[in-house]
């Protein structure tokens, strides 16, 4: 652990609310340009590719309309999706949890008495703590993705879903090298002489390493076929080269039919890297002849806590995810915190919807208030996950969660509520309450505004005057206007006859 | 038309102007502007922090005062996507059968101001006279939950005399959210001051906006910079006449 304050994964750790977390990314002022320099500049880059497409509203529809089906009859598609690759000769396993997975990945390693893996698309074998299980087991694994492999040799955490390393520099990537790996003392910032040096240091592990991890973007039911997109060509190195391939798909990763990878190999790149299209798209189906890629193929379903997110009829969308990265790209939030201040593998608006449903909103429940529910992350999120609803639908969960104890109803929060709310809900109390708010606040006015507020609305004043209760409101204002045209008309109406 | 003003309790409590002028602009263009005095809160800070059984006898409240409207017109597109969006799902989840049908026969009947006059009475010269430089900054709520396009727009580049300047990243969100505010007062602050610098870098003498509550965030930061940047509401500039600007109008003759 090398930035203060981040605690290490993984994903069940119970975590430090957002509020705290943000503080001291806020405070960062070298990650706060680093993060908006990196974010509007991809944001731009979206927007163009993204207006190109003329269809792109209905490829967003279709795109949603596959998962939901997917989703909907999950199990058969799972069961064709084992029998498919067990048809061209890959193994499958069942993974319930992160133990059961590592236990599986741990054991094939073994049995080829290898010391070493070779890894590649790493988020969901984040989520599991994989590389620190397998550590246990005395395997070293390497990341091969440019972005990990920063990450992995400063000893940190992704800060990004598509970019881990988004938070960096490459002044601070050069130091990273310099101190980590072989022939780098005179090493520069430029990009290419830092791809250069991971080039090098990744070869050696491409051709010694006998077995290789990789994360899934697709799982193709009906053919059997599993498939990453990258812009490295790293994964291709990983996915042929070494001669046991194991690869780790949470279950949600599936598509019914390959015509169905149409749509998302449109609204994949556009969305996550700007692109029209990827550059690096493997497939692969079963094990090939001898010589030509990997003799051995294991597939690992994993659930970790998926299927308890299927069973929420509110909260399942968020199992659509492609992890393009576009609501954290668009995200405000994000922007300004980066990744870290989320306390998990998946940080931004995505994260923030699909953490607390993995490990339970009572060990995540600052997440689903991370936002200000702008709405940006639905706008163009390419499978049309409606973030903000699921945010407030898992603050309802966080609320009624806290009212189950008693603390939690005696907490001044739920108390402050119930009573805002018994006054709003009549006319005569709320009148009452204006009144006495405009009594209340007389010594704080000054100048027109309120320039001090107590407690916990301390926050917003730390920067910000308040505009006071008005010296007559609008109903006050009606009222008397009411009134006075009432006098009016009066007379009037007696004088006709 | 008889319109009935649903002033909501933050403007209602800080920003009776607001009211005032959505009274004097819909009655200058002809038509009956009623104030259901029963009406308090739609309930959207209650649901939006996670309070969601206690929004309900706010709706049921909200449907109760304003059932026999022929339509509903409100200064607060956050508030009014709150009734379009979220009623039909609050009376679902908690509520009964029959608050659900009431829910969705009064909703669509409910309008933010701008869209009102554009899209539903077709109107976008409203007579207006504001001889000032002004930034418009379009709300999240009015933007991604209302989709209220460019109807706000559409009102003020008729409005005579006004000088109407982009806001740079106008699409962004202001940082205010609610409790968002309070709850992540930091971040809050920092997406703030981002915003501010995009205000000043327009050198308008207005920020408008179709919400008093992110003009209350951002104007809240500007007054206290003393940046002599005023916040407006749109109700307000559509309102004003040749009348309210006699020295603007001696300059112009």
């Amino acid at each position: 652990m090398s930035r203060e304050g981040v605690p290490p994964l993984p994903v069940s750790a119970p975590a430090m609310p957002f509020q705290d977390a943000a503080r001291l990314s806020l405070g960062d002022t070298q990650l706060r340009f680093n993060m908006g320099k990196a974010t509007t500049t991809i944001r731009a880059k979206r927007y163009k590719v993204v207006d190109e497409m003329p269809d792109w509203q209905n490829l967003r529809e279709a795109g949603r309309a596959i998962k939901d089906r997917t989703l909907r009859h999950l199990d058969k598609y799972l069961i064709q999706l084992e029998e498919s690759v067990t048809r061209v000769g890959g193994k499958v396993h069942w993974a319930a949890d992160a133990e059961d997975a590592n236990r599986i990945v741990a054991g094939i390693v073994k049995s080829h008495g290898a010391k070493e893996v070779v890894k590649i698309k790493s988020l969901t074998t984040d989520e599991i703590g994989l590389n620190e299980a397998l550590a246990h087991q005395g395997i070293k694994a390497y990341e091969t993705d440019l972005a990990e492999l920063i990450i992995q040799l400063a000893d940190e955490r992704s800060s990004h879903i598509l970019v881990p390393a988004i938070h960096k520099s490459r002044a601070e990537i050069r130091e990273i090298f310099r101190r980590t790996l072989e022939n780098t003392e005179h090493l520069g910032d430029e990009p290419k002489e830092l791809a250069a040096a991971a080039r090098a240091h990744l070869r050696r592990k491409f051709l010694t390493v006998p077995v290789a991890v990789s994360g899934v973007n697709f799982g193709v039911a009906d053919t059997g076929t599993i498939c990453i997109v990258e812009s490295e060509g790293n994964g291709r190195m990983c996915l042929t080269l070494p001669k046991v391939l194991v690869s780790v798909m949470g279950i949600e990763k599936l598509v019914p039919t390959w015509r169905d990878l149409e749509v998302f190999l449109q609204l994949l790149p556009r969305s996550s890297t700007a692109e029209r299209m990827n550059p690096y798209t493997s497939f692969w189906t079963g094990i090939a002849p001898p010589g030509d890629g990997p003799d051995e193929f294991h597939l690992i379903l994993l659930d970790d806590g998926r299927s308890k997110v299927l069973a929420d009829r509110n909260g399942r969308q968020a199992l659509h995810c492609i992890r393009c990265s576009a609501c954290l790209n668009i995200c405000p939030v994000y922007e300004r915190t980066g990744g870290h201040a989320y306390n998990s593998v998946y940080p931004g608006p995505i994260g923030a919807i699909l953490t607390p449903q993995l490990v339970g909103v009572e060990n995540a429940g600052s997440l689903p208030y991370a936002s200000s529910l702008c709405g940006a992350c639905y706008e163009v999120c390419p499978v049309k996950i409606n973030i903000p609803e699921v945010l407030l639908h898992l603050r309802g969960e966080v609320v009624r969660h806290k009212q189950a104890t008693l603390a939690g109803k005696l907490s001044g929060e739920n108390i402050a509520m119930q009573t805002v709310a018994r006054v709003f809900a009549s006319p005569r109390r709320y009148e009452a309450a204006q009144k006495a708010g405009r009594l209340g606040q007389k010594l704080m006015v000054k100048g027109g505004v309120i320039e001090r507020l107590p407690g916990q609305l301390g926050g917003w004043t730390a920067v910000r005057d308040v505009y006071p209760i008005a010296p007559q409101t609008f109903r006050e204002w009606w009222k008397q206007r009411e009134k006075v045209s009432n006098t009016k008309t009066v007379p009037r109406q007696e004088a006709r006859p | 038309m008889r319109v009935s003003l649903f002033i909501t309790c933050f403007n209602d409590t800080l920003f009776p102007n607001t009211g005032k002028a959505m009274v004097a602009l819909l009655e200058r263009l002809g038509h009956q502007v009623e104030f259901p005095m029963g009406q308090t809160c739609c309930g959207q800070m209650h649901y939006n922090s996670g309070y969601q059984r206690e929004s309900l006898p706010l709706v049921r409240h909200f449907v109760d005062v304003f059932r026999d409207a022929e339509v509903v017109v409100s200064p607060s597109a956050s508030c009014v996507s709150m009734v379009q969006e979220v009623y039909p799902r609050v009376a679902a989840e908690f509520g009964d059968e029959s608050l659900r049908r009431e829910v969705a026969a009064l909703s669509p009947r409910v309008h933010e101001l701008s869209m009102f006059l554009v899209d539903v009475l077709g109107v976008e010269d409203v007579g207006a006279y504001f001889p000032h430089r002004v930034t418009f900054h379009t709300t999240c709520h009015s933007k991604r939950m209302l989709h209220i396009g460019e109807a706000p727009q559409k009102l003020l580049r008729k409005v005579r005399g006004i000088d109407l300047v982009e806001l740079p990243r106008a699409d962004e969100c202001c940082g205010f959210g609610g409790t968002f505010a309070v709850k992540n007062a930091d971040t809050s602050i920092a997406m703030l001051s981002d915003k501010i610098r995009c205000v000043l870098d327009t050198r308008a003498e207005y920020c408008a906006s179709a919400d008093n509550s992110c003009l209350m965030h951002i104007g809240g930061g500007l007054h206290r910079q003393r940046a002599g940047v005023n916040p407006i509401h749109l109700a307000e500039i559509l309102a004003s006449t040749d009348e309210d600007a006699p020295a603007a109008k001696e300059v112009r003759s």
